[in-house]
């Protein structure tokens, strides 16, 4: 288990990290969810101990070992430069970690062959790196990670520099990886989809401060603030101005949204209300649906899904709709919002009520 | 990258704090003890005060010597600057030029400094040197033993010939960083070799050439041992420089307290040259 | 603006190629409308970034010629072929402001200042800089940085083509969106023709008109993004595009079925196939229906990404993905039907028919 303790680092003057708590169970995936200098990197080096915290302090199963160097620490990193030993094959590159740790000869050949299965890098084991590509490049780099048996492995956005469809596979197989390990693992992105693909947990950042921690999936449906809200979501939220007075939710155009049951309870008064493009579409979702007359900019389309950007009242909002959907820019269209999703904030910026799941 | 907090770092660098303290330091502060201390050896030493330093910044002696120093170090920085970016520019970039050329332009660099003094006292002389007789026979009165200004094109050209590539491999180094991205995207634009020059390969040579800037400020201040084998600081006084002249005082003449003082001024002075130069050519980084 | 002909194009970076493997480039012969945006999509290695080459000079293809609207280009300096390039990494000058950078290719050209103030002017609003014009390009965000490149393409109104070499790596994915739709918007006000180079689907589809799928130094597909996601003419389009990738399962013919282990469908029309082709069905995960109803599938693990969910499934002993949306009711007891309009028949990686 690691705890950071009101753990913050502070650089000529500035937070870069403000003071934070996070506990990380073992056996757990914990993704760190921010855009660039967000702070994840930051973060991840006072995890490991490359940085000592300015304030606060970091716990390891109970132990303080804040200031430890992090060659005392049982850390792995993978980082987002695929990063091997050029001239060592790929099983040694596997194994270097076990070689420095002294393990026995026929341990060490049956965990590299072990991670190398893992990680389907079996064929390659007498390549050198420069004789493989960026996948096979990068899951040498995590196989190493790996047989190092760490109680703690970052990994700093390690599928950033890799295609796409190679993204994909290994971000599918990586959770069914790390289950198989007792270690702690954080991984660091910028894709609000990653991080709903590895699944596990997810700490969202946002100019050094952690603004929400807990499972991924009740992050993105139930975000604490909007600024969690904005972070944890791609393609970005839909916003809508209201005003809750009794049972309904009136927009300052003067339609009035019928109030989704989860929304029911709280007082009346200004809100911020937010949703997911997928949830506008040309056909009326459920009976508790608001009917809206928007305009249309441009559409995108995917090939099953169409992305059309739309203009409601002056405010811009993308709705995701299925199937394929050219419409010309400028045309008058009604549009419907399903209800049962919405997000509601505060002038604060604090969820009022979160969304049914 | 991976900075650890712990204090094996300073084992590790503690030779090299150690070669510092014994080469530099502590002389240092031996030439401080000099410059205020009258002595005649015998490790006898008398007070001086600041009278050492108030004799050497009203002496002519001095004076003209800085001038020199500074006449020298401007032409020298006015040659090899703009000569290194030119041969840096039409270096090959790729292929097997490329090699060929790092060693040849590495050439001069690996030849010890008094060597390249009497390669071109030899080079430069009218009865047996390559240059002095070839010149001679062209008909062209030159002669560095005699003549001031042929004592000083000597030993610029030398100096030129010595240092220009230091400033090539530097500015080279800064140039092959350059992505291809950016050449190409000049090119799209229309750009005409002076622009990609001017917007693309100077700004990112910015860098490598304040250090060459700076490393051949101070050397070229600091320049002894070739004019020293050369001219031998002549013919007269024209090519004696500080070092030329304080090495005279202090070894020559025994003058050891005097010596110590134009030291200490004489390094002062490149302090201040060079932290002169770096703020100059770094404040431009900050306006962004 | 130009139409652009690919005429019998291969490349090859080696000298004396002989085999097939030895082209990074096998054979591009095609015509690109002008004022079309089209996208090269494929993954890296698949000669994508080599025709982008092609087409603006900086490659000379091996064999074959390129065309501007029917004048012959191949030996043309990249200088002369009046293009603009937006690339992988933010190229901007520097020194300048954003106001000059915008200035300089037409600067460069000798451009009256009068007319090339009211263009930098107009592209600055374009691209919403206008902000920014005297402040330095080098302090810019890399969005920012990326939108000066496209706007120095775009203020010379006369480009023959626009090419993007992966423009939004760099670029978080919030402002990929912004860019992406800006980008869109510029395309249908001012009809350049683009050539965008990307391994990423989602970019490659949103943008283009027409996709452009590569494998291996040949096109596969050319389609607009609906034709490659229903109908994928190749196995490896099928898996490339959509996320997850098609399903494809070994499967036999069987007159007007088509029969994949226990489970056998029938198709409308029987596709046109040799004996011993290697036969596949494709189906995608969008296409498959879960319910109480149809064939019996085991579910092993049931992904949620938020909008969606995945669940992973074997079916006749094959793995099988499902895309079922975040209100889908999801069965103990699953089983599924293929939507006939998805179903594809592939002969050898080829499509050879589909839709039952």
């Amino acid at each position: 288990m690691l705890e950071l303790r009101k753990a913050a680092k502070m650089v000529a003057g500035e937070y870069h990290i403000h003071p934070s708590d996070l506990t990380l169970e073992r056996g757990s995936l914990n993704v760190l969810l921010g855009p660039t200098l967000s702070g994840k990197t930051s973060l991840m080096r006072l995890m490991a101990g490359l940085d000592r915290p300015t304030e606060g302090a970091v716990y390891f199963d109970g132990i303080d070992v804040t200031g430890m160097p992090v060659q005392k620490r049982n850390i792995a990193m993978v980082y987002q430069q695929f990063i091997n030993y050029p001239l060592l094959t790929v099983y040694e590159n596997i194994a270097s970690p076990m070689r420095i740790s002294g393990k026995d000869k026929a341990t060490v050949d049956r965990e590299v062959r072990k991670a190398a299965e893992l990680l389907r890098l079996t064929p390659y084991l007498d390549r050198t790196p420069l004789h493989l590509s960026g996948g096979q490049q990068q899951r040498t780099a995590l196989a190493r990670a790996l047989v190092k048996n760490a109680s703690l492995v970052l990994m700093d956005e390690p599928l950033a520099n890799l295609d796409y469809k190679l993204r994909e596979e290994l971000r599918e197989e990586l959770p069914k990886i790390f289950a198989q390990s007792g270690a702690i693992f954080v991984y660091a992105t910028t894709e609000p989809s990653e991080a709903l693909m590895l699944g596990g947990n997810t700490a969202t950042l946002s100019e050094g401060r952690i603004t929400q921690f807990g499972p991924t999936i009740d992050i993105y449906r139930r975000p604490a603030d909007l600024t969690t809200a904005k972070t944890f979501a791609d393609p970005p939220l839909n916003f809508i101005e209201v005003v809750k007075s009794g049972g309904g939710l009136r927009h300052r155009e003067g339609d009035v949204l019928p109030l989704p049951a989860h929304l029911g309870t709280i007082p009346d008064g200004p809100l911020t209300v937010a949703f997911h493009p997928h949830h506008l579409g040309f056909t009326q979702q459920t009976e508790n649906s608001a009917r809206l007359a928007a305009r249309t900019q441009i559409s995108e389309i995917t090939g099953s899904e169409s992305f059309v950007h739309l203009e409601y009242d002056g405010v811009k909002w993308v709705m995701l709709a299925p199937g394929i959907h050219n419409i010309d820019p400028d045309t008058g269209i009604e549009v419907f919002l399903d209800t049962r999703h919405l997000m509601a904030f505060g002038s604060d910026g604090r969820a009022i009520a979160a969304a049914a799941a | 990258m991976e900075k650890t907090y712990n204090n094996k770092a300073w084992f590790f660098v503690l030779p090299v704090l150690l070669l510092v303290l014994f080469s530099a330091a502590i002389p240092l502060m031996t030439v401080v003890n000099y410059s205020v201390q009258d002595t005649f050896g015998n490790n006898e030493f008398f007070w001086a005060g600041t009278g050492w330093f108030t004799e050497i910044l009203n002496s002519d002696r001095f004076w003209a010597a800085l001038q020199r120093n500074l006449l020298f170090s401007v032409i020298i920085l006015a040659l090899e600057i703009p000569l290194g970016i030119f041969i840096a520019l039409n270096m090959p970039k790729k292929g097997l030029g490329v090699p060929v050329c790092l060693v040849l332009m590495s050439l001069p660099l690996l030849i010890p400094w008094n060597v390249v003094g009497t390669i071109w006292q030899v080079f430069g002389r009218v009865d047996i040197g390559l240059l002095g007789r070839t010149l001679a026979i062209l008909g062209i009165d030159y002669n560095y033993v005699r003549d001031p200004l042929d004592a000083w094109v000597t030993v610029i050209v030398m100096d030129v010939w010595h240092w220009t590539s230091l400033v090539v491999l530097l500015c080279y180094a800064g140039l092959v960083s350059i992505p291809d991205a950016y050449y190409q995207a000049a090119k799209i634009d229309g750009a005409s070799r002076w622009s990609v020059f001017r917007f693309i390969q100077l700004p990112k040579m910015k860098r490598v050439l304040l250090i060459a800037v700076l490393l051949r400020f101070m050397d070229s201040f600091m320049i002894y041992t070739e004019p020293f084998v050369v001219t031998g600081g002549g013919p007269g006084n024209s090519t004696t420089f500080l070092s030329i002249d304080l090495v005279k005082m202090a070894v020559g003449q025994f003058d050891l307290g005097p010596a110590a003082a134009m030291s200490i001024v004489y390094f002062l002075i490149i302090l201040l040259m060079s932290w002169i130069f770096y703020t100059v050519m770094t404040s431009s980084d900050k306006d962004a | 603006m130009a139409r652009i002909t690919l005429d019998h194009i291969r490349h090859a970076y080696g000298a004396n190629p002989v085999a097939d493997s030895d082209y990074a480039l096998r054979e591009v012969h095609h015509e690109w409308n002008d004022g079309g945006a089209y996208a090269l999509l494929g993954p890296s290695g698949c000669g994508k970034t080599t025709l982008l080459n092609i087409i603006s000079g900086l490659l000379q293809p091996s064999h074959g010629r390129i065309l501007f609207d029917g004048n012959d280009v191949t030996e043309v300096s990249t200088q002369g072929r009046n293009i603009a390039q937006v690339f992988q990494f933010p190229v901007i000058y520097d020194t300048m402001t954003v106001y000059d950078n915008l200035a300089f290719p037409l600067r460069n050209r000798k451009v009256p200042e009068a007319e090339v103030d009211k263009r930098v002017r107009d592209m600055l609003g374009i691209i919403d800089l206008a902000d920014w014009a005297d402040r330095k390009a080098r302090g810019l965000t890399a969005d920012q940085k990326q939108k000066i490149s496209l706007g120095r393409g775009l203020v010379r109104n006369d480009v023959n083509a626009i090419l993007f070499d992966e423009p939004l790596t760099v670029i978080d994915p919030h402002m990929k969106w912004v860019l992406r739709s800006q980008l869109k918007r510029i395309h249908k006000q001012f009809g350049f023709t683009m050539v965008y180079v990307t391994h990423d689907q989602t970019e490659a589809l949103t943008f283009a008109d027409k996709v452009v799928v590569m494998y291996e130094g040949e096109i596969v597909q050319i389609g607009t993004p609906a034709e490659l996601f229903e109908k994928p003419s190749h196995t490896f389009v099928g898996y490339f595009i959509g996320s997850p990738g098609m399903n494809v399962l070994p499967a036999q013919l069987n007159e007007r079925s088509v029969v994949v282990g226990s489970q056998r469908m029938d198709l409308n029309v029987p596709p046109q196939t040799k004996p011993g082709d290697r036969i596949e069905l494709g189906i995608r995960p969008e296409f498959i229906h879960l319910g109480r109803e149809g064939m019996p599938v085991k579910i092993s693990r049931i992904e949620d990404i938020g909008r969606r969910r995945i669940v992973r499934a074997e079916f006749e002993g094959k793995p099988l993905a499902i895309v079922a949306d975040e209100n889908t009711e999801i069965p103990a007891e699953a089983r599924v039907s293929f939507d006939p309009a998805g179903i594809n028949i592939y002969a050898n990686s080829w499509r050879v028919g589909g839709e039952a």
